[in-house]
């Protein structure tokens, strides 16, 4: 392992594989990834990979817009196959605060040139998905050319990438603490020695706290359990992600054929809890069997569970810290980071490298908690 | 250590997912030397055993390929349900007809 980086990333995710890539590909490429266990282990490894591009602020669906573009070409760009589908994302409303967000999300995002429809109840059949039931569903918005692809293939394909430009990536190397001097960071402790830093990237999700306190920084992030599971393969027969945010549910068919879905518990206590429940297994077994009757007898193969990293405003803290140089923050993404993985790296990378990124992200820096006022999207599930 | 060195690639280790002994082969060497980072690329666990059937065959070409013993290595986590079951049947409505 090196004893000496420009810059070290904690975190194995989609995240840290990808903010090392485009670090390396803009001309930093001493750096060096640490994951306590195997790429993509944590919360990219466990999520539903889904890309979505309707999101109720400007700067959400700005910032998941730019990732489905970059997505688009990064098969070829990272010469890996990531499962990129652009099969849709059907978002159903069943009330009426529903209704009025929908109109209100439709005229954003329309604004900003995204692809997205509203359709009536009985247009879905035809339009979208024949096998829904669309009872008490009072509209939806589709817009096609919204996303999936695979986490793991993608977290991969970041990080043999990033590999081939230079980066040294450490698995099974767990962080003990950060090194701090005064105003700046000066390397990394590991259980398998120290790495001489002046920049560190804190992309280890939930676990994001824990470390930013061994420099007794503060970071607004709550750790939630969430559950998903997945069911035998199926000939292909769904395209789009459907989801609904008032019922709670979201669900796609994966390339590989098996329906893969889940919703937040809404009692859910924050923790580090990742194990599976009877209850999600239940109440999603009957969700699904309601919205798509056809399923009922497909069977459950396996269920799992994540931590979603939610912060106050559900949007992710990115950027530097201030009154500690060189440490950079990435994670509190809050159930959404696969999607839009690609552009805030990026972001990220262009910040570390002291350019200018082409896109203002300091609204996303942490100081936004102690500022007051917060920008809540409605758009979670 | 009695090695498999004879078999053929395309020997199917992994039954639920279709996976040869080559594929795993060539994604050892390539560096993923667990179960769980095998599972998460090439699939094997993934299908209905969850890995009961082919995890000792692989953990027994891991160390094949890279030494170690099966013993210390960590096994793939057994998710619920343990057999798959129907959702309809998870969701309360076997005895509705």
């Amino acid at each position: 392992m090196k004893t000496n980086a420009d810059c070290v990333i904690i975190g194995g995710g989609v995240i840290g594989a990808a903010v090392a890539y485009y670090l390396a590909k803009g001309g930093m490429t001493n750096c060096v990834l640490l994951e306590s266990e195997y790429l993509s282990s944590g919360a990219t490894g466990r999520c539903g990979g889904g890309i979505r591009q309707q999101w109720s602020t400007e700067p959400n669906a700005q910032l998941a817009m730019d990732s489905v573009r970059i997505f688009k070409t990064l098969e070829e760009e990272l010469d890996a196959d990531i499962e990129f589908l652009q099969g849709g994302y059907l978002v159903l409303a069943y009330t009426d605060e529903d209704v009025e967000q929908f109109h209100d999300n439709f005229r954003l995002q329309r604004a900003l040139g995204l692809d997205v429809e509203i359709l009536q109840p009985e247009e879905i059949a035809t339009r979208v998905v024949r096998q829904l039931n669309t009872d008490g569903v009072r509209m939806a918005t589709y817009c096609p050319s919204d996303a999936s692809a695979n986490p793991f293939l993608t977290t991969k394909a970041y990080a043999e990438a990033a590999s081939r430009l230079g980066v040294e990536i450490e698995l099974f190397t767990p962080v003990t603490r950060i090194l701090r001097d005064g105003n700046r960071i000066v390397g990394v402790e590991t259980e398998r020695g120290i790495i001489n830093t002046p920049r560190v990237v804190n992309a280890a999700g939930s676990h994001s706290v824990l470390l930013a306190r061994t420099i007794d920084v503060e970071i607004p992030i709550t750790p939630y359990r969430r559950e998903i599971l997945v069911t035998e393969p199926l000939e292909r027969f769904l395209d789009p992600m459907i989801i609904s945010f008032s019922f709670g549910i979201y669900f796609r068919q994966v390339k590989h054929g098996s329906v893969i879905g889940g919703f937040a518990y809404p009692d859910e206590e924050p923790g580090f809890n990742e194990e599976s429940s009877v209850d999600f297994l239940t109440m999603m077994s009957r969700k699904l069997s309601f919205l798509m009757p056809a399923l009922k007898h497909v069977k459950v193969v396996r269920q799992w569970a994540g931590l979603y990293d939610v912060t106050p405003d559900a949007q992710p803290i990115i950027g530097e810290t201030d009154g500690v140089d060189g440490f950079f923050q990435a994670s509190g993404f809050s159930g959404h980071g696969f999607m839009i993985a690609p552009r805030v790296s990026s972001l990220l990378a262009h910040l570390i490298l002291g350019q200018k990124p082409d896109l203002d992200i300091d609204r996303l820096n942490v100081r936004r908690f102690s500022e007051g006022a917060i920008d809540l999207d409605h758009s979670v599930v | 250590m009695q090695g498999w060195t004879g078999l053929k690639d395309d020997v199917i280790i992994c039954r639920c997912e279709d996976v040869t002994y080559g594929e795993i082969v060539e994604a050892i060497d390539s560096g993923l030397t667990t179960l769980d980072q095998l599972k998460r690329v090439l699939r094997t666990g993934m299908g209905p055993c969850q890995g009961r059937t082919c995890s000792r065959l692989i953990s027994r070409i891991i160390t094949e390929r890279i030494g170690g013993e099966i013993a210390d290595m960590k096994f793939l986590l057994d998710r619920p349900p343990t057999m798959p079951v129907e959702i309809g049947i998870l969701a309360g409505e076997n005895d509705e007809e």
